[in-house]
């Protein structure tokens, strides 16, 4: 007998309907999964067994084919077990879920037949709800997260033995509580915790502002990672379809238990990382630390230790917001707009050529300055010196607190919102919106020199003016001033001495 | 005004060294206290047999039966001039050494030459491997001098000299010094510096065109450099730099020498610092250089900048004291973060300060008027 089960199969961070075929019937007692399974989904065969037999039904002596529809689509993962599970009970007659509504199910099955969670609820729930789906089986754990997804039943199967009763409807699990979403970003580590250090914390003001990219260079210990951690707390909270997109990335990557309690994400990768690993890469294609940070903040610490093909694969990412894979089966695209925050050490030894205990070489500095300034230098927007708080700062009192910083960059947001349109900032100011930019004479005086006198180049002339642009939100005003016209001259990232 | 010309004597002379070059390079560099400019005061018969005993003969022949036509055809080949010290154009200063060149090869504009009389010339050297302060105190002196009206000679090197080059081009004249044919770009990175100065400027060399650099001509090159200038000025060198043997050639031609100071704890500065000790002019700017070459106060050498509003007058004041970095400007002087970026903003802006890659600020040569 044939019988067939409704579920889906993760493909990067959005998930596929798969359609599990089962047919039972008549010959050697042989059991198949056809239909491009991986190695996951094949060993399945031995799960389901198990838990079948383990869960008082009887395991049927056919010959049984599982097909996995479409067949051109790779499965993976352990998430089908429960509907090859189930179609096998229909066709084998054990079980009848006539009774039920339209139903899509996932899960992992144990061998004692209880349920597993797996990755990418979200993703599979809401992919559900597109395809008109009344309700969703999936294991208790992940019962939370599918109930993020409005207008679909989901239902919590503890075990497979439960299974039958829902059926015969003498069982109806509670339905599930959805998970918090992070929408306010307190919770995280505070910038409060920065002392002293005005000119790090007025740049880091200015980078959650305009969402600039950030580069740190000082001493080791001088409170780079520190300043790093603390941006998250002063971005703007989350908008509720923001905080969905980043639930469902999490999700997927399976890191929905370990989120940053601050909201936004914050992803710090070793400097050792692959560019597949930062950018997402494989067969198939899995999402990397670029995108785990959509929404948040990638902070590359130690920038001039990361390999150079690790970085270069970041700057097209950077420019669109999106990392496009392509392999030979299929092109995926995932989303990456996230804060770029870097931190580097001023020469090889760390102290920085003005310290008498510098011992680096002088052709040593500049060779570490020009790898400097050939990573990302031309995609990175703010500098910050670093340097180590005075004994007087780190005894005086506690900076200032996140949530004031806060207010002041979200009202900095608003105003970019308002001309520029909504989820939009000043970092990516097109070149025609620079040009409705309002300077006032002595600004553009000043611009105009330092670009005549070749300080600046053309892009570094661009990035003076987004840079602007936002230290002018930040102090309220219409028109970009002397005042900020300089301030942000002196934030701007150098490429070029 | 005329052409500068070279006899076909002192164009064989050329040749010969670069056919000699390979020789040379294993006597001058071989044995300890031959160095090249001792050997170049020899005459072709005396470098030859010193050089090459073997083909001495053969050289010698065959450097003295090329036809005049085909030296003046190569050259005009070569897209470049030459001079010798048979020629009017051929620059004073190298009259005064024995060990002057025959021939000179340059690139650029010939009309430049009758201006390179030692009272108007000044050479700037030091270290190839330059720390920041030793590069940037190289092209605000050398900003400074060619402003003044003074040539700056240099010898295209890694380090200081590119950073000499760099300063003087953009305000007045520059030439530099090869050790190798003025067609070659020797560093070959200062290519577009090279090509620059061969344009606005002057690129000098004894070496006809299209030789190759070798050890010895470097040494060679350096007397050259100091007898065309009336001052030689080290800016930064460690004890065992070749930029010394520039120094010593100068002394010994009886030119002035001049050092600027470094840390006493840097290696990088223990050559310069040597000199100041053996009795070298000490040079903190360009007023310096002028001073001890045409007598105190004959000429100005300061341009003072422009006003600066009292918050920026302060930040300034901070940094010659010693803050380096924005953080500790706010910090010391009790600005908010965005004050101390656009002080420093401005005055970075005005000339009066320069920040390097990693944002550390340090102080430029300029003053500013009295308040």
């Amino acid at each position: 007998m044939l019988a067939t089960a409704q579920t889906f199969t993760l493909d990067g961070i959005s998930a596929r309907p798969v359609r599990v075929e089962v047919d039972v019937h008549k010959g050697l007692p042989a059991f198949s999964v056809v239909g491009l399974p991986d190695a996951a989904v094949r060993e399945a065969r031995e799960r389901v067994r198990a838990a079948i037999a383990n869960c008082g039904f009887k395991f049927p002596l056919h010959r049984i084919v599982a097909n996995l529809a479409p067949a051109s689509l790779r499965k993976a993962g352990p998430g089908l077990d429960l509907a090859i599970a189930a179609a096998l009970l229909t066709a084998s007659e054990q079980l009848d879920l006539d009774s039920l509504p339209s139903l899509a199910m996932v899960g992992e099955l144990a061998l004692d037949g209880s349920l597993r969670p797996v990755p990418g609820v979200l993703a599979i729930a809401e992919a559900a709800r597109e395809r008109a789906v009344e309700a969703i089986l999936v294991p208790e754990e992940n019962g939370p997260e599918a109930a993020l997804v409005e207008g679909l039943d989901v239902l919590c199967l503890p075990s497979l033995r439960r299974l039958a009763d829902l059926a015969a409807g003498e069982w109806v699990p509670e339905p599930p509580e959805p998970m918090g979403l992070p929408l306010t970003a307190n919770g995280g580590p505070d910038l409060a915790d920065l002392r002293g250090q005005r000119h790090l914390r007025h740049a880091l003001e200015v980078a959650a502002a305009g969402g600039h990219s950030l580069l740190m260079v000082g001493p080791p210990g001088a409170g780079k990672s520190l300043a790093a951690s603390r941006l998250p707390s002063i971005l703007p909270p989350l908008a509720t379809e923001e905080a969905l997109e980043v639930a469902r990335i999490a999700s997927a990557c399976d890191r929905l238990a370990d989120r940053e309690p601050g909201g936004r994400p914050f992803r710090a990768p070793h400097h050792t990382v692959s560019p597949a690993g930062l950018v997402g890469g494989g067969n198939p294609p899995r999402a990397g630390e670029a995108t785990l940070a959509h929404r948040g903040v990638l902070f590359l610490d130690e920038l001039c230790e990361f390999r150079r093909d690790t970085l270069e694969a970041l700057r097209a990412p950077l420019e669109t917001g999106w990392v496009s894979i392509a392999r030979a089966g299929s092109r995926r695209r995932l989303p990456c707009r996230f804060m770029l925050v870097a931190a580097a050490n001023p020469c090889p030894c760390g102290r920085g050529e003005s310290d008498p205990d510098c011992s680096c070489a002088p052709l040593a500095v500049r060779r570490y300055q020009a790898r400097l300034s050939g990573a990302l230098a031309d995609r990175i927007d703010l500098l910050a010196a670093v340097q180590q708080p005075s004994a007087e700062e780190m005894g005086g009192p506690s900076g200032e607190p996140s949530t004031a910083v806060r207010s002041r960059v979200a009202a900095a947001r608003e105003r970019q919102e308002h001309r520029l349109g909504i989820g939009r900032c000043n970092a990516e100011m097109t070149p025609a919106e620079l040009r409705e930019c309002h300077l006032d004479d002595a600004a553009a005086a000043l611009l105009a020199d330092s670009y005549s006198r070749r300080r600046l180049s053309g892009r570094a002339h661009d990035r003076v003016l987004r840079l602007a642009q936002t230290v002018t939100d930040l102090a309220g005003s219409e028109v970009i001033g002397h005042e900020q016209m300089a301030q942000a001259l002196q934030l701007r990232n150098r490429e070029d001495s | 005004m005329s052409e500068p010309r070279a006899c076909p004597e002192c164009l064989r002379r050329a040749r010969l060294l670069a056919h000699l070059a390979p020789y040379i390079e294993k006597v001058a560099t071989g044995t300890p206290g031959s160095r090249s400019p001792e050997l170049l005061r020899l005459d072709n018969e005396d470098l030859a047999a010193a050089v090459a005993p073997k083909v001495a003969d053969q050289v010698l022949a065959q450097a003295a039966v090329v036809p005049e036509r085909r030296l003046v055809a190569d050259l005009a080949a070569s897209r470049c001039w030459a001079t010798c010290r048979h020629d009017d154009l051929y620059p004073e200063g190298l009259g005064d050494a024995d060990d002057a060149p025959w021939a000179l090869f340059g690139r650029g504009e010939p009309r430049w030459l009758p201006g390179l009389r030692p009272d108007g010339v000044v050479t700037v050297v030091g270290a190839r491997r330059a720390t920041s302060y030793g590069r940037e105190v190289a092209r605000d002196l050398a900003r400074g001098l060619a402003t003044a009206g003074l040539v700056v000679v240099s010898g295209l090197a890694f380090g200081i000299d590119g950073c000499a080059h760099r300063g003087a081009i953009d305000a007045g004249l520059t030439v530099a010094v090869l050790g190798c044919g003025v067609d070659v770009s020797y560093p070959a990175s200062h290519r577009a510096l090279w090509r620059r100065i061969g344009e606005e400027g002057l690129v000098l060399s004894e070496l006809p065109p299209g030789t190759g650099a070798w050890r010895w001509s470097f040494p060679a090159r350096n007397r050259i450099m100091a007898a065309l200038a009336g001052m030689t000025v080290v800016v930064e060198a460690a004890r065992r730099s070749g930029s010394l043997i520039t120094a010593d050639l100068a002394a010994d031609l009886g030119r002035d020498l001049g050092a600027v100071p470094g840390p006493v704890n840097s290696r990088a500065s223990g050559g310069s610092n040597d000199l100041l000790a053996g009795g070298a002019c000490v040079v903190r700017d360009a007023q310096d250089v002028l001073d001890a070459m045409l007598g105190p106060g004959v000429r100005q050498a300061e341009r003072l900048g422009p006003a600066i509003e009292p918050r920026a007058a302060r930040v300034l004041a901070a940094v010659e004291a010693g803050s380096d970095t924005a953080d500790a400007i706010a910090a010391g002087l009790d600005l908010s973060g965005a004050e101390a970026a656009a002080s420093l903003a401005v005055l970075e802006a005005l000339g009066y300060l320069r920040c390097s890659l990693v944002g550390v600020y340090s102080r430029t040569m300029l003053k500013p008027p009295c308040v």
